[in-house]
């Protein structure tokens, strides 16, 4: 069954909606733990701490939180793999364009490969920066995580950097979400109209509470 | 009306093509656009130069073998196929350019010609039933509730004649097949190949080289015949219906 939903191009689609939504189930919590910075170092900090006890005294310390780690990594993988090469073999399937082009789908839709791309590289950048602290701006001091933040949206770079990409993000959400529940054949006539504004309200809330914190930190209501 | 027609040149399969400039007059808004090119051939004929080839056959809009992307439209403008597409929805002294559907999967024989036969082995890989010939079952024999009746004739509009394909921007066929497999899998007649069916014509169609589904949507808006981008939605559940049902087995 593995390989025939590997091999067929609306399997790999079917595997592109579910690792999406589950990097889509992650963003919701990670969006609600972010906006914790706006209660002060305290509450933030401790917050940070706690997910790395969550589950105890059933899981060691950090084991949940690498749990999750290691699924997302598994959902990254298998979302950019079945995106390359569906993509690879969507362009090899019109090899010549019309002489009179006409742009017609969204903007969110005709974005939805160089923006993955976007996010896959912020991604990297991100982790660099707030995990390991290996590109951080400052001194990196693990376990105070209220004032790497800070460090990090106190550069032009790291604002610039951040905004971009949850703008790239909101578009992708936009046009993901709902792809994903026709993909898995949930959509429907009735429920198209829904679907659109599910897809929409997370677009917006995901990028507006990720960019609140950024700009927490450039008006100084965050420091 | 006069106008200025841009048109691919292509001598057959294996050669270069190219957009080739011709003027057309006297023509009456009244004209199909296939007998505008009609009037277009005529004229080239008369000059001893070779006449645009073109795919057409009923020009009633049911059969599906007339094709053309015109400015970039499949079917162009209007909501119907281009033998129904009259020539009152271009105004006098346009310039309109006339091209092929463009997919790997349909190789352009000659000019506007593409080579569609495969649709026909997606249909061969599924789309049909199993069904005694000779004379014609009771019709109340086998009762189909009203509402799958209606959805599987919205389905059976299909004319195959690829459109969806040509303003995909992945060059996907899976409008095309969504249509006959929601248009079979909806009814009791359909049954017994449910889940063979929308296996093996997917199967069929990434075979053949049509692109995936990026959910777009311009199949839809370009299908003469109305089917719906849910269809697609349709046979995507149906495929994993059928692979969870295969996999149990």
């Amino acid at each position: 069954m593995a390989r025939t939903v590997w091999d067929s191009t609306v399997g790999k689609k079917a595997v592109m909606a579910v690792s999406g939504v589950i990097m889509l189930m992650y963003l919701v919590v990670h969006v609600i733990g972010n906006l914790k910075i706006f209660f002060g170092a305290g509450e933030f900090n401790h917050y940070a701490h706690w997910l790395r006890t969550v589950g105890e005294p059933f899981m060691h310390y950090e084991w949940t939180l690498w749990l999750v780690r290691i699924v997302l990594v598994v959902a990254v993988a298998a979302h950019a793999t079945s995106a390359y090469q569906l993509s690879r073999r969507d362009i090899k399937a019109r090899p010549d364009k019309y002489v009179h082009r006409k742009p017609r789908a969204s903007y969110a839709t005709r974005t939805m490969r160089w923006g993955g791309v976007i996010l896959g590289l912020f991604i990297v950048w991100h982790i660099l920066d707030l995990t390991t602290g290996t590109v951080h701006s400052g001194g990196f001091q693990e376990g105070h995580p209220y004032q790497n933040v800070v460090d990090t949206f106190s550069t032009w770079y790291g604002n610039v950097v951040y905004i971009v990409a949850m703008l790239a993000l909101g578009l992708h959400v936009r046009h993901g979400f709902w792809s994903a529940a026709q993909t898995l054949g949930v959509g429907s006539r009735t429920r198209d109209r829904a679907l659109k504004t599910v897809a929409d309200v997370l677009a917006l809330l995901l990028t507006a509470g990720f960019v609140a914190v950024p700009v927490g930190v450039m008006t100084g209501v965050v420091s | 009306m006069k106008l200025t027609l841009r048109v691919w040149r292509q001598k057959n399969a294996d050669a270069e093509g190219a957009m080739s400039t011709y003027e057309v007059d006297a023509i009456s808004p009244d004209m199909s656009f296939l007998e505008m090119l009609d009037v277009l051939n005529e004229q080239l004929i008369l000059a001893g130069e070779e006449p645009v080839a073109f795919d057409h056959d009923c020009r009633e809009g049911i059969c599906g073998a007339c094709s053309l992307v015109i400015n970039g439209d499949a079917h162009g403008p209007e909501r119907t196929t281009t033998c129904q597409l009259h020539m009152r929805s271009f105004r006098d002294g346009d310039t309109i350019d006339i091209e092929p559907w463009r997919a790997s999967a349909f190789p352009v024989i000659k000019d506007l010609v593409v080579d569609r036969s495969a649709f026909d082995r997606i249909i061969q890989a599924g789309g049909y039933i199993t069904a005694p010939t000779g004379s014609a079952p009771e019709a109340h024999a086998t009762a189909v509730p009203k509402a799958d009746a209606d959805l599987a004739f919205e389905h059976a509009e299909c004319i195959g004649c690829g459109a969806c394909v040509a303003a995909c921007p992945n060059g996907a066929a899976m409008l095309f097949t969504s249509a006959k497999v929601n248009h079979l899998n909806v009814l009791p007649q359909g049954a017994p190949e449910r889940e063979t069916r929308v296996l093996d014509m997917v199967a069929q169609m990434d075979a053949e080289g049509f692109g995936g589904c990026t959910l777009t949507g311009e199949c839809a808006t370009a299908c003469p015949k109305g089917i719906p981008l849910v269809s697609i939605t349709g046979m995507n559940k149906e495929w994993l219906r059928a692979t969870r049902k295969a996999g149990k087995r």
